[in-house]
């Protein structure tokens, strides 16, 4: 395809163990642009998040990013290309801070491009910003998933892997968290979202691939899928 | 007891607390962030004595003042830490996805490998260190005398606590290292690097280590045993505090400190033992310690240790029949000293056998197996001399006497797993030698105790090494065959999987219980027979050093086959009585050959033997 | 009176609530799959069942014995079988040893010294291997087979407690997709022929309405919904569940939904 995206994977596939969880699976991911990887449980979300950041070991196919084969980099190398990581079970560190969390994500941008500071990312999530210098195990699930986004953030990247950050949430703090995505999205951060709950991602995002068993069955653009009852019918719903 | 007596008691258990503290807390921050239990953290904290030794009395000639001296002080300690980074990048960078037995191993390989650079370079002799300028004297705390330096030492101890907690609260690196504690793989997918993280962190450790060390140096003369001694305590309150906590070492240290301090006036002869009932109290209410964190298990694509199980093919079983019968004959073409050899390698191979009943084939990492043969050999040495019981009882009944501390020891030990188990199994080890050393009215204390011979009928060289070789093959046959009994496949099954084992009705805990009674008991009767081989009973048959031989024989030969400990144990004590009179560097040349051998060859000689015969008969390794 | 019956189960870690009031029962013969959105109570309520947790209340009988807070291996003895989200086995072994082992350990011989391991039971393991399609690769390492064989192995484990219950965690996950309707088709048979009640949680929708002769359907930990497939395909509060409880809500006020 185009060679000009900023994240590009194809063929991919990935396994825990003997355990395979994805089946050569391709997405693009372009600058500033926000796309959805919509499925249901087990259908490979978080294992092809994983796979792009480095986290589950190579098999085949590749991984390329802002010009570069990211493949088989360690992870810190892929985040200081600017590829930021937003984990579905958010591993904030309890034991810290939440500025020392933020701390932990801190690299100076790159070169050209404005820098997060701790006090942008408190005027993107205001909740955090009463919170500075609370142990992040006392927050609430909707904090601690503000603050592993903030977290990511402050490592300025190009682009943010999100993994499922409306799982588990009351729906008013859904809304909030659609809102600060789409703030970041518009300072030119683009955004690879894997998603179950479809209005959220159609809030966000331009495009979406469907994911079923570790493969792509869909690409198109999320009006088209809100728009296609016969498309929910056959991937997402029971 | 008035109060100004328990006070200045008090004061002297703060002052070794806060000695403890400095050292446990190095150890417990590396621990943290690389998931590796340094051994070598004792021989740093030498290795900062020594160099105090060296620099500080150059300074004072300079200047005879107190901040020459703590400015020597500081730079041992900076020397040790640079010595710890050359280890993280030599070494430890190699060995982080290892398992933790050949982290072990090799780190243990440093400090044999110190030890005798440390010998080269001071020599033999203890050097006792200079004293601090100005604080030579004692002052008055409430009528009675305490030591200036003592008190200075709990000062230095609370202000190491307080610049830890600036270093790891109001710096960058302190708030990565905290991270890394938690969730190393997190910190990295956020773009810091874990190679200069962990470097950083082996300096940080190494520094404490050796500033402990250069502060004991005007109190304690500089030895070449000193690394031992300290990392068995180091341990001790790091298992107690709670593996990687810096606030639990510091909590621990202060524990141990009072509980010394007092508990000599209640048990003047056992304060040890009173360290070890801490330990065991905190470990049965916490099985991770005071503040530490339950271990992830550890996911495993292979398991280290016996895998396939074959009974003997026709090559080997030539090869066993060929073995026995060159036991047999040894003394008949032998010369005397080939019989003593032998009769140690029999021994030996009986030790080693039954640790990899536990290693090999129950995936349990004891890193004190030598405890068990060393209370095998007490326990038939003090039956002999002290209730005058003759040699036969005395020999079936030390294995009993064995396997009984082992299920007690192992009643704790079978509830962890991994390096929580290992250093745990270390700690109960150093335990045993504390009491062999301390409680001089039964065993003799440093000195051991002497002329336990085997009666006249089998006291020949001979006589006593066919006597041997029949308990010892016996023995050995027994333990093979509950290897490939139901018995040895249960242990595999729980060592491969203990979640599907608890599925299918194992009891895995009462097994693995069990398998440690049984090897204790086997290494016990190797202790006993070493016993009388040897006429006498001393501590270093519970020490650490015996329990690293048996480790590296079982290595040697290969824990992943079950006859591999026998070869493993052959070719090293061979190997060792040959070349140990022949070189001054003989704990060096060891060192380093464990080292190769766990980045070179972590199968072993008979782990390769089966590779080399599964690629001649074709069938998959 | 039914083979398992699950009654009031509740179970909060924390202040979470993980399982609420959760009470369902599984007639012999009989597949039962549990859906629902990740953190919806289903690993909960299976260890509950299998013993790895014990509920705050309520209980669980399996065929009249009351098995609550039971360890596993307690569990195992009385009729459960078990298989993992990701096959647990005995990787150092040969398929047949795998078999061999639990064969041992459900005949009281697994703590015998002096009999030996290598030819105990095996004939009776290859009798369970051939159930499972996987007799020819008796002596294979079982480290050597492709994972969709090592979990027919590990179905073969679970059989050899004569169980009553089979217990499956997502039986199909990690499976090439080829492979798992074989799987499906092979549990649901010994199931019907054995008069095995299988309870089974999954995320590939084609093997739960394939092979479930009923849907129980989790959320919040709760029980949402329970029935023949046709039901719970119809349900508009399981669709919810599916497409997130807003995105269908929304969707419907839009009058795009069918």
């Amino acid at each position: 395809m185009t060679g000009d995206a900023l994240l590009a994977v194809s063929d991919l596939t990935a396994a825990y163990g003997e355990a395979e969880v994805l089946f050569g699976l391709s997405l693009e991911l372009h600058a500033g642009e926000a796309v959805a990887v919509i499925g249901r449980n087990g259908a490979g979300k978080t294992s092809t998040l994983k796979r792009i950041m480095g986290l589950l070991p190579a098999r085949a196919g590749t991984v390329r990013f802002a010009g570069h084969d990211i493949t088989r980099l360690a992870p810190y190398r892929i985040a200081r290309l600017g590829l930021g990581y937003v984990p579905e079970e958010r591993r904030i560190f309890t034991d810290l801070t939440v500025y020392e969390n933020l701390e932990v994500g801190r690299r100076a941008p790159q070169a050209g491009r404005s820098a997060w500071t701790p006090e942008r990312l408190f005027a993107l999530f205001p909740n955090l910003a009463a919170m500075q210098g609370r142990r992040a195990s006392a927050m609430s699930g909707g904090e601690q998933q503000m603050l592993t986004i903030a977290r990511t953030l402050m490592g300025n990247p190009r682009a943010i892997l999100l993994d499922e950050p409306s799982e588990g949430l009351a729906p008013v703090i859904v809304e909030q968290m659609a809102a600060a995505i789409n703030d970041m999205k518009q300072s030119g951060v683009a955004v690879l979202l894997c998603e179950q709950n479809l209005q959220f991602a159609t809030a966000i995002c331009e495009r979406a691939y469907i994911i079923e068993r570790g493969e792509i069955r869909y690409c198109g653009t999320t009006a088209e899928l809100a728009a296609d009852a016969g498309l929910r019918e056959q991937y997402l719903t029971v | 007891m008035d109060l100004p007596f328990l006070v200045t008691q008090s004061l002297s258990g703060l002052a070794s607390a806060s000695s403890l503290f400095i050292i446990s807390c190095g150890l417990t921050i590396v621990f943290g962030v690389t998931r590796i239990v340094n051994f070598a953290h004792g021989s740093f904290y030498m290795l900062g004595a020594y160099l105090a030794v060296s620099i500080v009395p150059r300074l004072l000639d300079l200047h005879y003042s107190l901040p020459m001296f703590l400015a020597g002080i500081v730079a041992a300690a900076v020397v040790v830490g640079l010595v710890g980074v050359v280890m993280e990048v030599v070494l430890l960078r190699r060995i982080y996805r290892a398992p933790e037995l050949f982290q072990l191993l090799a780190t243990f390989g440093v400090v044999l490998v110190i030890e005798d650079l440390v010998v080269t370079f001071w020599g033999p002799l203890d050097l006792m260190g200079a004293r601090a300028p100005g604080m030579r004297g004692a002052v008055d705390i409430l009528g009675n005398r305490f030591p200036v330096y003592q008190l200075f030492l709990i000062g230095t101890g609370v202000l190491v606590l307080a610049l830890l907690w600036l270093l790891m609260h109001r710096t960058r690196y302190g708030v990565l290292v905290r991270a890394a504690t938690q969730d190393r793989e997190m910190v990295g997918a956020l773009g810091v690097n874990q190679a200069i993280l962990f470097t950083g962190t082996l300096f940080l450790g190494s520094f404490l280590a050796g500033l402990g060390g250069a502060l004991q140096s005007p109190l304690i003369a500089a030895n070449s045993h000193m690394d031992i001694a300290i990392i068995a305590e180091a341990f001790v309150v790091t298992v107690i505090g709670g593996m990687g906590s810096v606030p639990g070492a510091f909590l621990a240290a202060l524990l141990i400190g009072q509980l010394q301090a007092f508990g000599i006036l209640i048990v003047p002869k056992a304060t040890l033992v009173l360290v070890f009932a801490l330990m065991a109290v905190v470990l049965i209410v916490k099985p991770w310690g005071l503040l530490g964190r339950p271990e992830a298990p550890a996911t495993r694509a292979a398991p280290e240790g016996i895998a396939n199980l074959k009974p003997f093919g026709r090559v080997e079983r030539i090869a066993a029949v060929l073995a026995l019968g060159v036991a047999l004959l040894l003394p008949v073409f032998g010369d005397a000293y080939l019989v003593k050899l032998g009769t140690e390698i029999l021994i030996f191979a009986l030790a080693a056998f039954s640790l990899n009943l536990l290693l090999g084939n129950g995936g349990i990492v004891s890193f004190g197996h030598a405890a068990y043969f060393g209370i095998g050999a007490y326990a038939a040495g003090l039956l002999a001399i002290r209730l005058g019981m003759a040699m036969l009882p005395a020999l079936m009944l030390a294995p009993i006497v064995a396997g009984l501390f082992a299920a007690l020891f192992g009643v704790f030990i079978v509830r962890l797993s991994g390096i929580y188990l290992a250093m745990l199994t270390l700690a109960f080890a150093q335990i045993a030698y504390a009491v062999a050393f301390q409680w001089v009215g039964l065993t003799g204390g440093d000195n051991g105790i002497l002329g336990i011979w085997p009666p006249d009928w089998a006291s020949g060289r001979t006589a006593y090494y066919y006597l041997v070789l029949v308990f010892a093959v016996a023995a050995i046959a027994a333990l093979r065959h509950a290897i490939y009994a139901p018995f040895g496949a249960t242990l595999r099954a729980a060592r491969d999987s203990a979640v599907r084992a608890d599925a299918i009705g194992i009891d895995v805990k009462l097994y693995r219980l069990a398998a440690f009674a049984l090897a204790g008991a086997a290494a016990g009767l190797a202790g006993a027979l070493y016993a009388f081989a040897n006429g006498s009973i001393d501590p270093t048959l519970l020490a650490i050093p015996l329990s690293i031989d048996m480790l590296a024989m079982t290595l040697a030969g290969g824990i992943q086959t079950v006859i591999g400990p026998l070869v493993g144990a052959a070719a090293f004590h061979t190997a060792k009585d040959f070349f140990m009179p022949l070189t001054d560097y003989w704990r060096l040349l060891l060192g380093l050959a464990i080292i190769a051998m766990v980045l070179a060859a972590p199968q072993g000689l008979a782990g390769g033997w089966a590779r080399l015969r599964s690629r001649f008969s074709g069938a998959p390794a | 009176m039914s083979l398992l019956m699950v009654e009031g189960l509740d179970k909060a870690f924390g202040g979470v609530i993980a399982a609420r009031a959760v009470s369902f029962a599984l007639e012999a013969g009989e597949l039962l799959a549990v859906i629902g959105p990740n953190g919806a109570g289903k690993s909960t309520v299976f260890n509950i069942i299998g013993g790895q947790l014990r509920p705050d209340a309520g209980r669980v009988v399996l065929a009249g014995d009351t098995i609550t807070g039971l360890a596993p291996r307690a569990v195992w003895r009385k009729g459960l079988g078990r298989t993992f989200q990701v096959a647990q086995t005995f990787i150092s072994m040969s398929v047949t040893e795998n078999v061999q082992m639990a064969l041992m350990s459900w005949h009281g011989e697994a703590a015998s010294l002096t009999a030996s391991a290598a030819g105990l039971r095996r004939a009776e393991a290859i009798g369970l291997l051939g159930l499972v399609g996987m007799a020819e690769a008796a002596d294979r390492p079982i480290s050597a087979l492709a994972y969709g064989d090592v979990k027919r192995v590990e179905l073969a484990i679970a059989l050899a407690g004569e169980p009553k219950l089979l217990l499956m965690d997502e039986p199909t996950a990690g499976m090439a997709p080829k492979e798992r309707a074989a799987l499906m088709q092979l549990v649901a048979g010994l199931a019907r022929e054995r008069k095995i009640g299988v309870l089974f949680t999954e995320h590939d929708m084609a093997a739960v309405f394939g092979h479930a002769d009923r849907i129980l359907v989790l959320m919040h930990g709760e029980v949402i919904a329970s029935g023949p497939p046709d039901a719970v395909r119809r349900d508009p509060k399981v669709r919810d569940v599916y497409l997130g409880e807003s995105g269908l809500a929304a969707a419907n006020a839009a009058g795009t939904a069918p």
